[in-house]
């Protein structure tokens, strides 16, 4: 091959080179540290909620009048949901996971104010919690009515009785998550509750927490003035019930307002909206700086291919076919684009591990590397691709003429 | 000569329009990156209050769990306890102090048949108007009298105003808040801080509450709150009396202070204060009392998303991308025309006049480039504003600095890219362009 000639030839009159090179090696490594971010978020938003999310919507009740009895209130608008056709369950409820918006207590093994808690999502719910959620109790059992008690505003005692998810469970009892069915753990310090039940998944409130699949389940109604309602109900209903369940609330008691109706899937991409506009943005930028870094490399070969069209006259005068031009066009573009990889390899790990320190991302997949330099690569035969052709179709005779 | 030079690089630019246009759509693509994300940065790291960002001060007092500091590394809480928000308000050392927090409330209009809703409300003092220079359409806030003496009276915002009053001059009228009345002492103008300073613990960037009313109301009344509260141990008993007397955190503490000594002499008494809370058996952690500026406290905070910093950084990288595909179609079009330079050179122009006509040709394409990317900018912006909806809408407006900041940005990336470019241009030996013609 004429590997050495082409490299000898380009070494002569290297800005160019230099340049596409270096554009390359910057495109790469925004390209790789982007699509990493990309993946982190696209990973972070495909964690389940644990619920039942297509068929579940939920409703703010906000009493105001001074005759609002809240406690009858939420008796009689959980009997009426309940019996409307296509329910399949509903509770109240203080928040639900991905809102944002929640309650956190500590939980630990032993009693004391000294020793650490283990922080904890707390959802209050009565006997129709786990069904009106949609979860999966993996052992023990389900609250019953009687378990079922009120709290207030300020109240500060807790019931004897939790249902806690897996990850709970594993945080407390590492050694035996599943033994912790039964045990007595600790609220507010010294307060003795006990497991008895032990769910298989559920989020709490807030995604980007670390303890996301912290939650405990508390058999209470709460009388905190303004509440959630959440209403499961038959594959495929959802959509129809939601303005019947609205007028329902509204009418059936005029002393409070009823807002901020949302189904669980408006919930999720709330959530998780910056994070979803994150990726579409960053794939934006990708798209674009390829087109940048490609239009580039044409604007740059279609010089370099005019400025030599006597020498590929002359080539071509002394016998080289077309596809020799091709290939040479095309060769040289594939060594300045290697050099460009190789140094954005270099530099996308370089960034990547200061993007790691600065703003705690994560660390780029090693995968990625290697493909983002095949992907460039081929970028840049593509884009070399037509003045490479426009230059393999100059005629010998260019050879003759003087200028 | 400058407008010859002017004319020159027009001239060479129309001369290779494609070369021209790719550059200039290089240059704007890159600017256009650069500017969406500096704006939003720009907005987010603003300061709301500049006149006096440095004479109002965010308190923050370490009385959190002997075991656990509040926010590593030995951060003392965000926000302060009911407690000693009232010791410090009626100790008023400061030349203006107001604790405040965050609540919600319905608003029930008089009209027959309009339907209650429910305003974000914000129960504070009546300093707070003078200290954060609230601008008043009609009336004023109220006065520490009234905080003293239970009034119930609200300030209203204009579009609140608006939607109960129809934008009329509503002071001494009555608006029904959770079933009680409340005479209107004043409306206030448009005001939209941003970043919302004086309560960045619930959420940085909302809009300034629909309404105000006074925080010793709320209590007294038991108004609801929803603002974050956070506790590290569990109160002594239940009830409203016992949350207040809790170690809960829930207020936000602010207190003006003119000038540096009374800022010292006020840290020392918050020092003092905390000493003496310690004998009462609280404040079990080491001294760690703060007293922060606006700006300071939007630092500490860190108001400016990380999202917004690592877009910044790319887009940054982006312009490099965007410049060095520019120097290398600089370079390809100077040295295209060098037979054109040398014959210059050979009739007597000098060097220098060569890099100045040229360096004037790549700012044209620089200006070009920037009112291309300042119409990209706002295009990011509006994107922005579509994917993320109504919670940018305070981050995505362009002010003149802004406007300026692209051209001049657009115009010195140009030229720094047209410098090596023309300096090659530049050393063109005469001699040798004029043989082969």
């Amino acid at each position: 091959m004429e590997l050495g000639p082409i490299w000898r030839a380009m070494m002569r009159n290297k800005t160019g080179a230099v340049l596409i090179a270096l554009q390359i090696a910057v495109t790469m490594a925004i390209m790789v540290n982007a699509i990493s971010i990309m993946q982190e978020r696209a990973r972070v938003m495909a964690r389940p909620s644990g619920v039942d999310e297509h068929n579940i919507f939920h409703i703010l009740s906000v009493g105001f009048a001074e005759d609002f009895n809240e406690r009858v209130t939420i008796e009689e608008d959980l009997d009426a949901l309940r019996s409307l056709p296509g329910v399949v369950d509903a509770i109240q409820t203080n928040s639900v996971p991905l809102s944002g918006g929640g309650w956190s207590m500590g939980l630990q093994t032993e009693p004391g104010a000294e020793v650490d808690g283990t922080g904890v999502a707390v959802y209050f719910v009565d006997e129709h919690g786990l069904d009106a959620f949609g979860l999966n109790l993996l052992s023990g059992e389900n609250f019953s009515a009687t378990d079922v008690g009120l709290r207030d505003r300020t109240s500060t005692e807790w019931p004897g009785k939790t249902l806690v998810t897996r990850a709970t469970a594993e945080t407390l009892f590492p050694d035996d998550p599943m033994g912790a069915l039964g045990k007595t753990v600790y609220i507010n310090d010294d307060e003795p509750i006990t497991i008895t039940g032990i769910i298989e998944q559920m989020q709490a409130p807030w995604n980007g927490w670390d303890g996301v699949e912290r939650v405990m389940l508390v058999p209470q109604h709460t009388l905190f003035g303004a509440t959630r309602y959440l209403i499961r109900t038959q594959a495929g209903r959802r959509d129809e019930l939601m303005p019947q369940v609205e007028t329902l609330l509204a009418e059936r008691n005029k002393g409070r307002i009823v807002r901020s109706m949302q189904t669980m899937d408006e919930t999720r991409e709330r959530s998780y909206l910056a994070d979803g506009s994150m990726i579409k943005m960053l794939a934006f930028v990708i798209a674009l700086l390829t087109l940048i870094t490609a239009l580039g490399i044409v604007g740059l070969a279609s010089f370099s291919v005019n400025r030599r069209t006597k020498q590929i006259g002359t080539r071509r005068a002394l016998g080289a076919p077309r596809g020799a031009i091709l290939r040479y066009f095309m060769t040289e573009n594939l060594m300045i684009s290697l050099v460009g990889v190789l140094l954005g390899g270099a530099l996308a790990v370089g960034l990547n591990m200061w993007m790691v320190e600065a703003f705690s991302l994560t660390r780029i997949n090693a995968w990625l590397l290697p493909t983002a330099m095949l992907t460039l690569c081929l970028v840049g035969q593509l884009a070399v691709f037509g003045p490479a052709r426009k230059a393999a179709s100059v005629p010998p005779a260019v050879a003759t003429r003087t200028v | 000569m400058f407008n010859y030079y002017l004319k020159l690089g027009w001239l060479s630019i129309r001369r290779n329009p494609l070369l021209s246009a790719l550059m200039i759509a290089a240059i704007a693509v890159g600017i256009g990156a650069c500017m969406t994300t500096i704006t939003v940065n720009y907005v987010m790291s603003g300061n709301p209050i500049p006149h006096k960002s440095d004479q109002l001060f965010y308190v923050q007092l370490d009385n959190w769990d002997p075991n656990v500091s509040s926010e590593e590394p030995l951060e003392p809480p965000d926000q302060v306890t009911y407690t000693d928000a009232m010791a410090l308000m009626r100790a008023g050392t400061a030349y203006r102090q107001v604790a405040s927090n965050r609540s919600g409330l319905v608003l029930e209009p008089h009209g027959e048949g309009e339907l209650p809703f429910t305003v974000d409300t914000r129960n504070t003092f009546a300093d707070f108007f003078p200290m954060f220079d609230l601008p008043f359409q009609f009336g004023s806030g109220w006065d520490r009298a009234a905080d003293a003496g239970l009034e119930r009276v609200v300030v209203l915002s204009r579009e609140i105003n608006e939607r109960v009053f129809g934008g009329e001059d509503s002071v001494g009228r009555s608006v029904r808040l959770n079933g009680m009345d409340f005479r209107v002492v004043g409306v206030i103008d448009d005001w939209l801080p941003v970043p919302k300073f004086y309560d960045v613990t619930n959420g940085a960037f909302n809009e300034p509450e629909e309404i105000f009313i006074p925080f010793n109301v709320a209590v007294e009344y038991q108004l609801p709150r929803n603002g974050n509260t956070n506790c590290w141990k569990p109160s002594e008993g239940s009830g409203h009396e016992a949350f207040l007397a809790s170690e809960c955190v829930w207020i936000q503490f602010w207190a003006e202070l003119r000038n540096a000594q009374e800022e010292q002499d006020y840290l020392a008494f918050l020092n003092a204060y905390t000493g003496q809370q310690k004998a009462l058996g609280r404040f079990p952690r080491p001294l760690n009392n703060r007293l922060d500026d606006v700006m300071e406290w939007m630092e500490r905070e860190e108001v400016v998303e990380d999202d917004a910093q690592v877009m910044l950084g790319l887009s940054l990288l982006f312009l490099v991308v965007c410049l060095l595909n520019t120097i290398g179609l600089l370079l390809a079009k100077f040295l295209g025309k060098s037979g054109d330079i040398g014959l210059r050179r050979a009739l007597g122009a000098t060097r220098a006049t060569l890099f100045i006509q040229h360096m004037i040709e790549a700012g044209l394409i620089g200006l070009g480039g920037g009112v291309l990317g300042l119409g990209l900018a706002w295009l990011g912006l509006r994107g922005i504003e579509a994917l993320f909806g109504e919670f940018v809408k305070n981050l995505v407006g362009m002010d003149w600095v802004m406007v300026l900041t692209a051209v001049c940005l657009a115009i010195c990336s140009a030229l720094l890219a047209g410098l090596y470019p023309t300096w090659r241009a530049c050393r063109v030996a005469p001699a040798g362009q004029l043989k082969t013609q």
